[in-house]
Order: structure tokens, then C-alpha cells, then sequence
């Protein structure tokens, strides 16, 4: 993907609402980039309850979390949008008059007409053990995704969780590793058991260790661990660390998006119910990131919301071109872009 | 019926609840600041309270589901519960409640 980009229309975000918002946008002829903080598309339907069932959304009276994502990728498969995954928004410069750039934490840069915020809850961040001085390790010894496996060959590795993330990792770094140890508040995980049952048997075997409790201490220098301290129930040991990796899942934060010139109301962006654009001329926000009179945190809303913002969104790109609401039952136009005739 | 309810920065308020009501939604409603990001699903672990260990018997026992998103809490402790989990009755009549503390 070039780091360089020009499209109709930004979308912030790839949850549910985002997605919805590339079909509307695209019904009306306007081509779309997404960009979403996750490797993957769905936002909270795919990142915290992909298996839980929704039983709200219109006509599907029950459906996964990621079954409706991978009903929506399906549904906006012709309008072929791109995704930016794995990368925030850092910035949205520009005005509705000359457009918008959009910028990246990765460094990519994309020109459109218009953008649209659908980023939910906020942006998805790792959460950061509540340990005094953890910033300071941050940048050399502690990490919350393994980027280079190698990195971590002949290293002291502290791993912390229980879920799928924590034991993955503990099984393929274990051959690499000078000594993997796990550490979790109980010994009962709620990861794979097919993980746990292999990270056992290396734990009877002398291969790795296994401790039951929390890390409350960091000991190092100049940014490098050396030592972590755990706390059991009665007790509390040191345990020699170069590097740790806590797995406690994602937290939902604002973000940089309170410094892109929004007015926002309790962490929310102010829309209104016509347009649902945002105090900033040519910026849009739709779903659980918005909030007006009334709100509803419903997918079902954001879905509306979108196709409303989209005949919005339309005068700002193209501002002379009259927009014609049609129905994609009868519109030969509509169907033509939907690839069914 | 009342709660008494520790906010984050130490401050004890009282609650007051109907039989039937969810401990999550009450705190919000009281605005008092609890991120609950999934509104309720039982998947973030943000809603996160410590309960007074005189009144945890009173709540019945932690469900499988609950124990294993308590693994991502913030400090959890031997008398952490998921507020979002937690639906209230007359035997909580006075039940003290700590919010825990937030993600950074």
C-alpha cells in the first residue's frame, strides 16, 4: 500500500458503521479509504466479542460479531475501498474547501474531499499493567506486541495473561527464549486448550515456569528490566527479565482525536440529526463516536446515520452535482455499481 | 434500598437502587466515571468494582465468564467483580462498593 494516497472520502474506523458508510458512500459513486488502529476489520464487533451474538440488527435475528463483519466486507466488496490496518489517525488538516489530508502514526498520507469519523468507542490500545515506572521500560523492555520474534532469542521473557495472546506467544518464543516465564493471577486459563495443555507439559518438564500472581515490580536500569517482581497470595518473588510482554487485552481511548478541532460533548462528537457533520465544515461523525439529542448507541442507528451522512458528504465532494435518491430495487445505476447487472 | 458507593478519587457517596437493577448501569446513571466500554457484554472488564468481602457471599459466585474477564482487569483482587454482572437485591441492601481503578 503506498504511503501516498487521494480519494472522495476518509472513513476513521473499520467497525461496523465504517464499513456500512463505504456501501452508502459508494452507492452514491464516491470512493473510499479506511483506516483503523486494528490489524482487522470489525472494530468491537471483531476485537471484543466476535463470538457473542447480536440480536438487534434488522432481519438477522441472530448474528455474530464477526459473522456481521463478514457480512458487511461481503456487502461492500464492489465498492472496493482500501483499508489502512494497524495505523491511528494522527491528524486531519485542511478544510472543506481545499480538502483534507489525513495522516497516520505509519506515515501514510490520504487527500479527500471529506472525512468521516466512525471510530466507535474511541481508539483500541493495549492496557498497561498498573505498575509504577512501567513508561521508563516502555521503549526497550517492555512491549505489547511481538514485532521481531528475534528480538527476543537469548532473552529473559516475562509473559503475562491468560488468554490466547499470553500463550501463543509463551509456546513460540519457548525454543528461542534463554527461559520463558508465564505469569497469571489463577492457575486456570481462558485461552485454547490445546495452548494450555502444551504450555503445561513444558512447565512439567523443566522447560519453562509457571507462576501464579501479579507482577507489582520493576527493577533495571536506564530503561533496561533486570528483574520483575511478582506478588503471590503470601509471597513474593523476583524472577530475572530482560524483556516483558503483558497480554491484558485492548482498552478504548480517545486518542489524538480530541485535538482535530471537534467540538465534543462527555468524550462524544456533537452532529446533528440532517447531516450528521461535525462543528468542523466537511468532517462527518457517525455511530458510537457521536452524540446529539436522542442518541442511541445502536449499530441500527450508525447505519442510518450513514446513509444520511453520505448524501451529505455528497455536496461537499462534488458540490454542483445534484443528487438523485434512488432505490437499489429499481435503479439499473445503483445495480450496475453493485455488480449485479 | 441504598448502596455506599468509593468513586475514584476516595469519595463515598450513597445510592440508591430498586431489586432487579444491574450495579453497572446504576453507577452509570449516577454518572459516577466507570468506562463499562462494552456496555455490558461481560468482554472489556472496565467496569471493573471491589466489593466490601462482607457482602461478596451475598452476590452468589463468579461465573466462568466473569472469572476469565477478570484476568484483564485493572489490579484485580480476591474481591473483584464486574459491576455489568452484578444484578442487585435486597441483600445488598447497604453493600459497600470501591470503583477500581482505570486502563491508562
Amino acid at each position: 500500500m503506498s504511503n501516498l494516497a487521494t480519494t472522495d472520502v476518509v472513513i476513521i474506523g473499520a467497525g461496523p458503521v465504517g464499513l456500512f458508510a463505504v456501501f452508502e458512500l459508494g452507492l452514491l459513486g464516491l470512493k473510499t479509504h479506511l483506516i483503523d488502529v486494528l490489524d482487522k476489520p470489525g472494530g468491537q464487533c471483531a476485537e471484543l466479542y466476535p463470538e457473542k451474538p447480536i440480536y438487534d440488527i434488522p432481519a438477522w435475528p441472530v448474528i455474530s460479531g464477526q459473522q456481521l463483519t463478514d457480512r458487511l466486507m461481503e456487502q461492500i466488496a464492489p465498492f472496493n475501498p482500501s483499508f489502512h490496518l494497524g495505523e491511528m489517525v494522527e491528524s486531519i488538516e485542511g478544510n472543506a474547501q481545499q480538502g483534507f489530508t489525513v495522516g497516520t502514526t505509519e506515515g501514510t498520507q490520504i487527500k479527500a474531499a471529506a472525512v468521516v469519523i466512525a471510530a466507535g468507542g474511541g481508539c483500541f490500545q493495549p492496557k498497561r499493567p498498573p505498575i509504577i515506572g512501567i513508561e521508563e521500560y516502555e521503549q526497550r523492555s517492555v512491549h505489547y506486541a511481538v514485532r521481531q520474534r528475534e528480538l527476543m532469542r537469548d532473552q529473559h521473557l516475562v509473559i503475562v495473561g491468560g488468554g490466547d495472546s499470553a500463550l501463543d506467544w509463551c509456546l513460540n518464543l519457548q525454543p528461542i527464549a534463554k527461559r520463558v516465564t508465564l505469569v497469571h493471577r489463577r492457575d486456570d486459563f481462558r485461552s485454547a486448550p490445546d495452548s494450555v495443555n502444551k504450555m503445561r507439559a513444558l512447565v512439567a518438564a523443566g522447560e519453562m515456569d509457571l507462576v501464579i500472581g501479579q507482577v507489582k515490580g520493576l527493577v533495571g536500569d536506564q530503561g533496561q528490566l533486570t528483574q520483575v517482581e511478582i506478588k503471590a497470595k503470601d509471597n513474593s518473588t523476583l524472577v530475572l527479565c530482560n524483556v516483558l510482554l503483558p497480554f491484558f487485552g485492548l482498552t478504548m481511548k480517545l486518542g489524538p482525536l480530541s485535538q482535530w478541532g471537534l467540538e465534543l460533548e462527555a468524550n462524544r462528537i456533537k452532529v446533528d440529526t440532517e447531516k450528521f457533520a461535525t462543528s468542523r465544515p466537511g468532517v462527518f461523525a457517525i455511530g458510537d463516536i457521536n452524540t446529539y439529542p436522542g442518541k442511541l448507541k445502536l449499530i441500527l442507528s450508525g447505519f442510518h446515520e450513514a446513509a444520511l451522512m453520505s448524501h451529505a458528504a455528497m455536496g461537499i465532494v462534488d458540490p454542483g452535482k445534484k443528487v438523485v435518491f434512488q432505490y437499489t430495487t429499481s435503479s439499473s445505476s445503483l445495480q450496475k455499481k453493485l455488480g449485479v447487472k | 434500598m441504598k448502596l455506599n458507593v468509593t468513586n475514584r478519587s476516595g469519595t463515598m457517596q450513597p445510592l440508591e437502587f430498586c431489586s432487579g437493577d444491574t450495579l453497572m448501569q446504576l453507577l452509570r446513571e449516577a454518572n459516577i466515571d466507570i468506562a463499562a466500554e462494552c456496555d455490558g457484554n461481560c468482554v472489556c472488564a472496565t467496569c471493573h468494582v471491589y466489593i466490601d468481602p462482607s457482602w461478596l457471599q451475598s452476590l452468589g459466585d463468579v461465573g466462568e465468564e466473569e472469572e476469565s474477564m477478570l484476568d484483564e482487569a485493572c489490579k484485580p483482587e480476591d474481591n473483584s467483580r464486574l459491576s455489568c454482572q452484578l444484578v442487585l437485591s435486597s441483600a445488598q441492601d447497604g453493600m459497600a462498593v470501591v470503583i477500581a481503578p482505570d486502563w491508562q
